[in-house]
């Protein structure tokens, strides 16, 4: 994983030769990534050693494997727009409203959830087919406000997710939209075969290695990475901001609306404001796992790090029945210490620099 | 006269008036004493908080946390003044919240001040941090039995008159807090060079330290300043309503910040008058109301809401690059 981050870099010409495993281990602790690396095996640690009977047991990670993979996928999505710049305040209402139009239509062609048969595996293709295209539209309308009518995104997205939790809002009344077929709730709450990996899991790493691909080996990830780092340099540079926004906005609503199916499938049901505390979550994990809310630096592979360490301490603090509201003070407390630590080393990276 | 069209505040006139005409088309009781001062009454504590709020939004920045900011303010005043006994004054009350107010303001302040963090993410942490500590650690049960003088407050009236079919209406005397705190933050805003340096802040932040303004200690007083108005606004919501709620007033903030945007406000900052937020609250709360009046489900306020956002923010924003483009 080391190796990949050290290519990662948006700098084709300064890719550095492998490094020896020795040096590498030395060197953790003096990389960003490696600090990150730290933190989770020590959080995972203290966790075990306060909750020894409970932490460190096969039950424990495997019900983390199957909780952090919707968190994650909202993660990414949110990632892709800090790295421009951005934010996208509407990632969970349009994550919502886009699983609840996949279970209405889940429902309107299969109205028994025991039923099964091809018949139902139409409905759930086309249900999930419902729920890409609704995350389309939302992507774009998203996009559409930030670089068409150039309206800052902060504004943008908190009125567009102010829309999509009404529309959801009216859709369902409020109340959580209940029918999903038996056979989608069993493939989404299973495990692959032979393997045992959970099918969120899976479609999550899958995700990862996707949006990672995307930003280190395209022509579409150099241009996000300049766009983040200076917009006026890259429109000079012959970089189209509006193709680079656009397309950003739609694919942070695309994977957040996977991971709202993947939410709705773990509930059974899909509710317009499931996941509240989800922005600021995703928020954290984000400047946590690196990556700079000014735009232009961050790495998947921080992104990863950063959502174990959080359920390491989420499913810990859970343990310890520490209170809801305790650690929603955790996460805000958490978020600004990160920030402050960062912004100390980011400093004196550029002083390094130059 | 084009200039009169070209101006923000002629637009939201104009949406209001429009609102409320047809309001009063369906409900010929719309144009009356009574609505007047109910919409004002229900407008007083959103007006308080669109105050704080603008000052935030002409300096560039933005806040979500003022709510929670509110709510500390308000439930721990009130539980102090309960424990140690000395609440017979709303006076008191209102110092106290806003001391803490302040105080908590000040650490929006200092991460975004001196440690330069970005605003709309440190108060999406302050939010969480602040409620999430009252929560813990100050309380989760309601005190109805509120001090004397925030319950003599909410008795006190400013106008109180009979009606034509023998109810009284009246306006409360919180108006008049309101009154007080736009008064004072117009002079600041556009009578010291404070304000000055506020506008020239959001403007642009390089130039503004240029020609000469201390940036760091701006942005201190703003937060402050907003934390100040927040606590004031929480406890004179907790007088009105007379019971100290601490799951109140969060979940708010997006109103209010729609209300500021609407009013002309912009988020890149430098722009946005005193009399424009007024007008984009005065918009948010006729509209809020007409809504129910003309028999549309609450359920679809968050998207008018939204739409509002969009629309209040998307027209100036996009005749900004329409101008930008014919001048090359």
């Amino acid at each position: 994983m080391m190796r990949m981050d050290k290519q990662a870099t948006p700098q084709p010409m300064a890719r550095p030769r492998r490094p020896d495993p020795v040096r590498v281990l030395g060197s953790l602790a003096g990389t960003d990534m490696g600090r990150l690396f730290l933190i989770t095996v020590l959080v995972f640690v203290v966790m075990s050693l306060l909750e020894p009977r409970l932490f460190p047991t096969r039950g424990n990670l495997s019900s983390m494997a199957f909780q952090f993979p919707e968190i994650g996928m909202l993660a990414l999505g949110m990632m892709l727009t800090l790295l421009t710049g951005g934010i996208d305040l509407s990632i969970i209402w349009l994550a919502n409203l886009s699983a609840i139009v996949a279970v209405m239509v889940m429902r309107q062609i299969a109205p028994d959830p025991a039923a099964t048969g091809a018949w139902v595996c139409l409905a759930i293709a086309a249900g999930i087919l419902a729920s890409l295209a609704t995350a389309t539209v939302g992507g774009l309308v998203n996009g559409l406000a930030i670089a068409g009518a150039n309206i800052p995104p902060i504004l943008a997205t908190l009125g567009t997710g102010l829309i999509f939790k009404g529309v959801a809002t009216v859709l369902t009344g409020g109340a959580a939209m209940l029918g999903f077929p038996e056979i989608a709730s069993g493939i989404g709450n299973g495990a692959v075969p032979w393997l045992g990996i959970p099918v969120p899991l899976l479609i999550f790493v899958a995700a990862a290695v996707l949006v990672a691909f995307l930003l280190n080996r395209t022509a579409f990830g150099l241009r996000v990475y300049l766009f983040g780092t200076n917009p006026l340099a890259a429109r000079f540079a012959g970089i189209d901001n509006f193709a680079v926004t656009m397309r950003v906005y739609l694919l942070s609503s695309l994977l957040g609306a996977v991971g709202g199916l993947i939410i709705a499938v773990r509930a059974n049901s899909a509710k317009a404001d499931y996941g509240s505390s989800y922005l600021l979550l995703t928020v954290l994990i984000g400047v946590l796992g690196g990556i700079n809310p000014y735009g232009g630096f961050g790495k998947v592979s921080g992104l990863l790090l950063a959502v174990l360490s959080l359920q390491f301490l989420s499913s810990g603090l859970n343990m310890l029945q520490v209170s809801n509201f305790a650690v929603n003070m955790t996460w805000g407390a958490l978020l600004l210490l990160v920030m402050v630590i960062n912004q100390g080393s980011l400093r004196f990276g550029r002083v390094r620099k130059r | 006269m084009a200039r009169l069209f070209a101006r923000n505040e002629t637009l939201v006139t104009l949406i209001l008036l429009a609102f409320c005409a047809v309001t009063a088309a369906i409900d010929p009781h719309f144009l009356s004493v009574p609505t007047l001062f109910d919409l004002l009454r229900n407008a007083t504590v959103m007006a308080i908080f669109s105050v704080g709020v603008l000052l935030v939004l002409a300096s560039g920045g933005i806040d979500v946390s003022f709510t929670a900011i509110a709510a500390f303010a308000m439930y721990v005043a009130t539980k102090a003044m309960v424990a140690l006994g000395f609440g017979d004054s709303m006076l008191v009350a209102i110092l106290l919240a806003g001391g803490i107010g302040l105080l908590l303001g000040l650490i929006n302040g200092f991460f975004i001040a001196t440690m330069k963090l970005p605003t709309m993410i440190v108060t999406l942490g302050t939010l969480n941090a602040f409620q999430g500590f009252l929560l813990t650690f100050v309380g989760t049960a309601l005190i109805t039995q509120v001090p004397l003088g925030m319950r003599s407050f909410s008795r006190t009236m400013l106008v109180r008159m009979e009606t034509a079919d023998g109810s009284i209406v009246s306006l409360p005397v919180a108006f008049l807090i309101l009154v007080i705190v736009a008064t004072v933050t117009g002079l600041l805003l556009n009578r010291t060079m404070l304000g000055r340096s506020i506008y020239a802040l959001g403007g642009a932040p390089e130039s503004a330290a240029r020609v000469g303004v201390r940036v760091v200690a701006v942005q201190y007083f703003i937060y402050a300043y907003v934390g100040a108005l927040s606590g004031i606004a929480g406890i004179v919501h907790g007088a009105m309503a007379r019971v100290a709620n601490p799951f109140d007033l969060v979940g708010l903030e997006l109103s209010v910040i729609a209300a500021v945007v609407l009013g002309g406000a912009r988020l890149s900052g430098g722009h946005g008058t005193l009399f424009g937020t007024l007008l984009g609250v005065a918009l948010v709360v006729v509209i809020n109301n007409s809504l129910i009046t003309l028999g549309i489900p609450t359920t679809w306020q968050n998207v008018v809401t939204g739409l509002l956002i969009l629309i209040g923010t998307g027209l100036p924003a996009f005749r900004a690059k329409l101008a930008a483009q014919r001048a090359g």
